[in-house]
C-alpha cells in the first residue's frame, strides 16, 4: 500500500467516524425527551447542576417535596439558601444516591427527607426511574442508583445511551425538541414546581387495610443509609411527612418512622398533624384535591420550615451576602413573573 | 443469550477481535469455549445435554470407523486364506456390530430429544385416551425445560453418525474439533443443520484476518437484524392479538393474521439465518445457505426445495432415501406391482416414504397435533400435485401458458397463498381452533374490517403498518435483485460514499425503526425452540 492510499484510507475512516459520532450524538439529543413543555418533573434533577452549590438546606424526595416547599420563600423571608432535589415518585434508594451525589459538590447543614417513598420496596414504573435518574450527572452514585432502580425490563446500556431507549420517539417529536436541542430553559425554582391554581380536597379516600404494615426491608435499609450518610457528614437530617392526603399515610407507618427518628435522635415532622397549626386549608391550598400543595400551601409550609430552621436549628440568615443576594434577586424576579403569569393563565386575582 | 440482546452484541464485540488476535492454533479452542459459554448462558445445566450428545456420537463414530478399518485390514491380511463366503460372513458380522453401535447411539440421542421435547405431549395424549375410556388417575406431567436448539444439534450429530456409518465422511479423531462442529454457537439457535463434510472444511481451519470477509459478514448480520428487529418483532404485536383470541379474530381477521404471520415467520427465520451466516462469515467459516428466495416458488414442491433447505435435505438424505430403499418398502413395492400394476408399484413406495418424511417433519417442528397435521397437510398437497401433474401439463399445452410472465406471477401468488394457509396450523395451539379459523374464512363475513379502521386495534399503529410495508418492499426488492447474484459484492464495487450511506443507513433504520427495548415485547426467534 502506498503512502497516498494509506493516507486516503485513514481520511475515509476518520471522516466516517466523525459522521457516525456526530450524527448519533445529534440524534440522541433530538430523541431524548426535553421535559420542558410537558411532564416538566423530568427536568428537575438535571437543573441542580446549573446551580452555584452552596446550599444550607437540601430537600430530597418525591413530589411531596418539590411541590410543597418554596426555596424562594425560605430565602426571601429567612435568608436560607436551599434547593430541592426532588423528582416524580422518587424512590428512597434514588433519594439516597441523589444525596450521595449532592455531597460530591457540597455539604449542606440540613437535609430534609420526605418519608412517603418508604411505601415502595422496589421501583414501580420505568418512566419514574427515567425522570429521577436521567438528569443525574455521571458518577459512581448514578451508576449505583441505576442498578438499584432498574426493573427487569430495563437495561443499563439504555441509560448510558438513551437513544436505545428513545429510538422510536421520532414519531412524537415536537418543536421543543429542536428548540431545546442543546440548551434547556429552567422549569423549576430551585427545584420547586409552582402551581397557583386551586382544586379543593373533597372525598379523600380512606386507606385500604394492608396485610402487612411493615415497610419493606430494602426501602428501610436506605432510610438507615440516609441517616448514616448524614451522620457521617455532620448533616442534620429532618424526616418529614408532607401534608398530602393521598396516597394514604397509615398510622402504623407513622409509628415506625417515629420510632426510628427517636432511636436515631432525629426530628420527624408529620405535616398531616401539623397542618392545622400551620394553617393549611385543603379548600384553598391544594391544586389537585389534596395530593399536592399549590403555591399558597407551599408558602405556608415554607414559613413554618423557615422559622424552625432559623430558630431551632440556627441556620444563618445569608441575605447579607452580596453575591448570593444578586443570584437570588434574579431568581425571585423569575419566581414573581411565573406567579403572575400563572395567576393570569388561571384567571385568578393576584394576592 | 438472544441474538438481539446487548449481551450477545458485547459477546461478539469481544470474540471477533480476540479470534483474530490469538495464535491460529488457539482459534478453535476459543470458538469452542465461546460456544459453550453462549450455550451455558441459556442455563448451565443444558450443557450436559449437548455434551452428552457430543461425547456419545463422537465415541460411536470412532468405534464404527475403527471397526470398518479393522475389517478392511483383516480382509486384506487374510485375502488368500478366506473364501468368498467366509469373507462375506465376516464382513456381515462386522457390519452388524457397526449397525448396533450406530443404532444404540441413535436411540440414546433420539431418546433424549423425545423425552425432553415430547414426553408431555405423549402423557397428555395417554391421559386423554385413558379418560375417554373412563380410566383412572391421569399421569403427571414432567417438568423438563427444552434445551436450546436441541432438535438442530441432535439432527446434525445424527447426520454425521450416519455419514460415518455409510463411510461418506471420516470420523473426526479430535474430540474438541467435533465438539465445535456440534456446538458452533451461531447455528445453535436455529440452524441451519450443517453437514460435517461441509462445515468442517472451514470450521476446522485456521483463519487469518480478511477485512473484506469480516465486513461482508457484518453486512449480512446487519441485514438479518433489519429483518428480525424492524419487521418480525414489529409485526409480532398484531400476530399475537389475532392468534391469541381466535373466537374474536376470525374470518377476515384470520386472513390478515395468516399474511402477517407469514411475513413474521419469513423475516424472523431468514433474518436469524442471515445473522448466523454473517457471524460465521466474519469468523471465516462458511455455513450453508438455508433459503433461496422461497416466496418466488411456483409450486409447493419447489417451495420446499427453497425454504429451510438444510432441514429438507436432511429429511431427504436420512429418512426418505433409507425408507424408500429399505427391504420392507421394496417388498411393498413388489406387492403393489403384482396386484395393481407397474404404476402403483412405483407410486405407493413414494407415497409411503414421503408420508414418513412429512410425519417426521411435523413431529420435529413441535410436540403438538397441529404440527403433525401441518406436516401431513403438506404431504397431501404435494401428493395431490404429483397426481395432477399430467392434468396440469395438458392445461399448459392447451393454453400455451408455460413461460408466460403473468402465469408465472399467478403460480407464485398461488403458492404463496397456499403456504400462508398451511401456516395457519403453525399459528394456533389446538386443532379445534385451527379448523374453526379455517371454517371462519368461508363462513364469517367481516371483510369490512379491512377498510373500517379495525386493523388499527390489533396493536399496530398506522406508523407500524407503514414501516412494515416499506420493510416488505425493501425485502422484496432485495430478493428480486438477488436473482442475478449476490448484492454485497455489487455494493462493494460502488464508490465509498455510496457504500457508507447504504450500510450506515441500514444501521440507522434498525436503530430508529427497530422494535426493541422498553415498550416492545422482543420475541425469541420462532425457530429457537425447535
Amino acid at each position: 500500500m502506498t503512502e497516498t492510499s494509506r493516507m486516503g484510507r485513514f481520511v475515509k475512516i476518520a471522516v466516517s467516524a466523525v459522521i457516525i459520532l456526530v450524527s448519533l450524538f445529534l440524534l440522541q439529543r433530538l430523541l431524548t425527551p426535553k421535559y420542558v413543555d410537558d411532564v416538566v418533573e423530568g427536568a428537575f434533577v438535571a437543573e441542580y447542576y446549573e446551580e452555584e452549590k452552596d446550599h444550607d438546606l437540601i430537600f430530597i424526595g418525591d413530589c411531596e417535596v418539590y411541590e410543597n416547599f418554596s426555596p424562594a420563600v425560605l430565602w426571601q423571608d429567612y435568608g436560607i439558601n436551599s434547593y430541592i432535589r426532588g423528582s416524580a415518585e422518587q424512590y428512597i434508594w434514588q433519594s439516597y444516591y441523589l444525596l450521595e451525589d449532592t455531597l460530591r459538590y457540597e455539604t449542606p447543614d440540613v437535609v430534609v427527607f420526605n418519608v412517603q417513598s418508604l411505601q415502595f420496596n422496589e421501583s414501580q414504573r420505568e418512566a419514574y426511574n427515567r425522570m429521577s435518574l436521567e438528569g443525574m450527572e455521571w458518577s459512581p452514585s448514578k451508576v449505583k442508583a441505576i442498578f438499584a432502580s432498574m426493573k427487569d425490563s430495563e437495561n443499563f446500556l439504555d441509560y448510558v445511551f438513551p437513544i436505545l431507549r428513545y429510538h422510536s420517539r421520532w414519531s412524537d417529536l415536537g418543536a421543543s425538541d429542536l428548540e431545546y436541542l442543546f440548551k434547556k430553559k429552567p422549569v423549576s425554582f430551585n427545584g420547586y414546581y409552582m402551581r397557583v391554581d386551586v382544586r379543593p380536597a373533597e372525598n379523600v379516600p380512606e386507606g385500604r387495610p394492608l396485610a402487612d404494615y411493615r415497610f419493606g426491608a430494602n426501602a428501610w435499609s436506605y432510610l438507615v443509609k440516609i441517616a448514616d450518610l448524614c451522620e457521617a457528614n455532620g448533616i442534620e437530617l429532618i424526616l418529614i411527612k408532607a401534608p398530602s392526603l393521598y396516597p394514604y399515610w397509615y398510622e402504623e407507618w407513622d409509628a415506625q418512622v417515629r420510632d426510628f427518628a427517636q432511636e436515631r435522635g432525629l426530628r420527624y415532622l408529620n405535616f398531616l398533624e401539623l397542618g392545622p397549626e400551620i394553617g393549611v386549608d385543603y379548600s384553598t391550598d391544594t391544586y389537585d384535591g389534596g395530593l399536592h400543595m399549590n403555591l399558597s400551601g407551599a408558602e405556608k409550609l415554607s414559613h413554618y420550615m423557615g422559622a424552625l430552621l432559623r430558630e431551632e436549628i440556627g441556620l444563618p440568615d445569608r441575605r447579607g451576602e452580596e453575591a448570593l443576594s444578586a443570584v437570588w434577586e434574579e431568581k425571585l424576579a423569575a419566581y414573581e413573573a411565573e406567579k403572575l403569569a400563572q395567576y393570569e393563565y388561571y384567571g385568578m386575582d393576584v394576592e | 443469550m438472544l441474538f438481539t440482546s446487548y449481551a450477545f452484541l458485547g459477546f461478539l464485540l469481544v470474540l471477533i477481535p480476540a479470534y483474530y488476535l490469538v495464535p491460529k492454533r488457539g482459534q478453535q479452542p476459543l470458538l469452542l469455549a465461546a460456544s459453550y459459554l453462549f450455550y451455558a448462558a441459556a442455563g448451565p445445566k443444558y450443557l450436559l445435554y449437548i455434551l452428552a450428545t457430543t461425547c456419545t456420537v463422537y465415541a460411536a463414530a470412532r468405534l464404527i470407523e475403527d471397526n470398518a478399518l479393522r475389517q478392511k485390514a483383516y480382509v486384506k491380511a487374510h485375502k488368500e486364506k478366506l473364501s468368498r463366503e467366509e469373507r462375506k460372513a465376516y464382513q456381515n458380522g462386522q457390519k452388524r456390530i457397526r449397525f448396533r453401535w450406530a443404532a444404540l447411539c441413535l436411540l440414546l440421542n433420539l431418546g433424549i430429544l423425545a423425552v425432553v421435547k415430547y414426553a408431555n405431549f405423549v402423557i397428555a395424549n395417554l391421559n386423554a385416551a385413558v379418560s375417554a375410556f373412563g380410566g383412572g388417575e391421569p399421569l403427571s406431567f414432567v417438568t423438563l425445560a427444552l434445551p436450546m436448539g436441541i432438535s438442530f444439534y441432535t439432527f446434525q450429530a445424527i447426520g454425521y453418525l450416519v455419514d460415518v456409518y455409510r463411510g461418506a465422511v471420516p470420523a473426526e479423531r479430535n474430540l474438541f474439533r467435533f465438539g465445535l462442529f456440534i456446538a458452533f454457537f451461531p447455528q445453535l439457535v436455529q440452524g441451519p443443520i450443517s453437514r460435517f463434510g461441509d462445515l468442517s472444511k472451514t470450521l476446522g481451519q485456521p483463519h487469518g484476518y480478511d477485512a473484506k470477509q469480516v465486513s461482508f459478514g457484518l453486512q449480512r448480520m446487519l441485514w438479518g437484524y433489519f429483518k428480525k428487529m424492524v419487521i418480525a418483532d414489529r409485526v409480532l404485536a398484531g400476530v399475537s392479538t389475532i392468534i391469541g383470541d381466535p373466537g374474536t379474530y376470525n374470518g377476515a381477521y384470520a386472513a390478515v393474521g395468516m399474511l402477517l404471520y407469514t411475513l413474521e415467520l419469513y423475516a424472523d427465520f431468514t433474518g436469524g439465518i442471515d445473522i448466523t451466516i454473517g457471524i460465521a462469515e466474519a469468523l471465516g467459516v462458511t455455513v450453508q445457505e438455508n433459503f433461496h428466495r422461497p416466496y418466488f416458488s411456483k409450486s409447493l414442491k419447489e417451495y420446499w426445495r427453497r425454504w429451510h433447505i438444510s432441514m429438507c435435505s436432511w429429511f431427504r438424505d436420512y429418512i426418505f432415501y433409507p425408507v424408500s430403499t429399505s427391504k420392507p418398502m421394496q417388498r411393498t413395492a413388489k406387492f403393489f406391482r403384482k396386484r395393481f400394476g407397474e404404476r402403483a408399484g412405483k407410486r405407493v413406495p413414494v407415497y409411503l416414504s414421503t408420508f414418513t418424511v412429512w410425519l417426521a417433519t411435523g413431529i420435529w417442528h413441535g410436540a403438538s397435533w397441529n404440527f403433525i397435521v401441518w406436516g401431513l397437510a403438506n404431504w397431501a398437497v404435494l401428493m395431490a400435485s404429483e397426481e395432477l401433474e399430467p392434468l396440469y401439463k395438458k392445461f399448459h399445452d392447451r393454453f400455451h401458458v408455460d413461460g408466460k410472465l403473468w402465469y408465472k406471477i399467478f403460480q407464485v401468488g398461488r403458492t404463496f397463498l397456499l403456504v400462508c394457509a398451511l401456516n395457519i396450523f403453525d399459528c394456533y395451539s389446538s386443532l379445534k381452533d385451527t379448523f374453526s379459523v379455517f371454517a371462519s374464512l368461508l363462513t364469517v363475513n367481516n371483510w369490512h374490517i379491512l377498510w373500517d379502521g379495525s386493523l388499527l386495534d390489533l396493536g399496530l399503529t398506522p406508523l407500524d403498518y407503514a414501516i412494515l410495508a416499506a420493510g416488505t418492499i425493501l425485502m422484496l426488492t432485495v430478493s428480486l435483485t438477488q436473482r442475478t447474484g449476490q448484492i454485497r459484492p455489487r455494493i462493494a464495487a460502488k464508490p465509498y460514499p455510496i457504500r457508507f450511506i447504504t450500510w450506515y443507513g441500514l444501521f440507522l433504520i434498525i436503530l430508529l425503526a427497530g422494535a426493541y427495548g422498553v415498550g416492545y415485547d422482543a420475541s425469541q426467534f420462532i425457530y429457537n425452540q425447535f
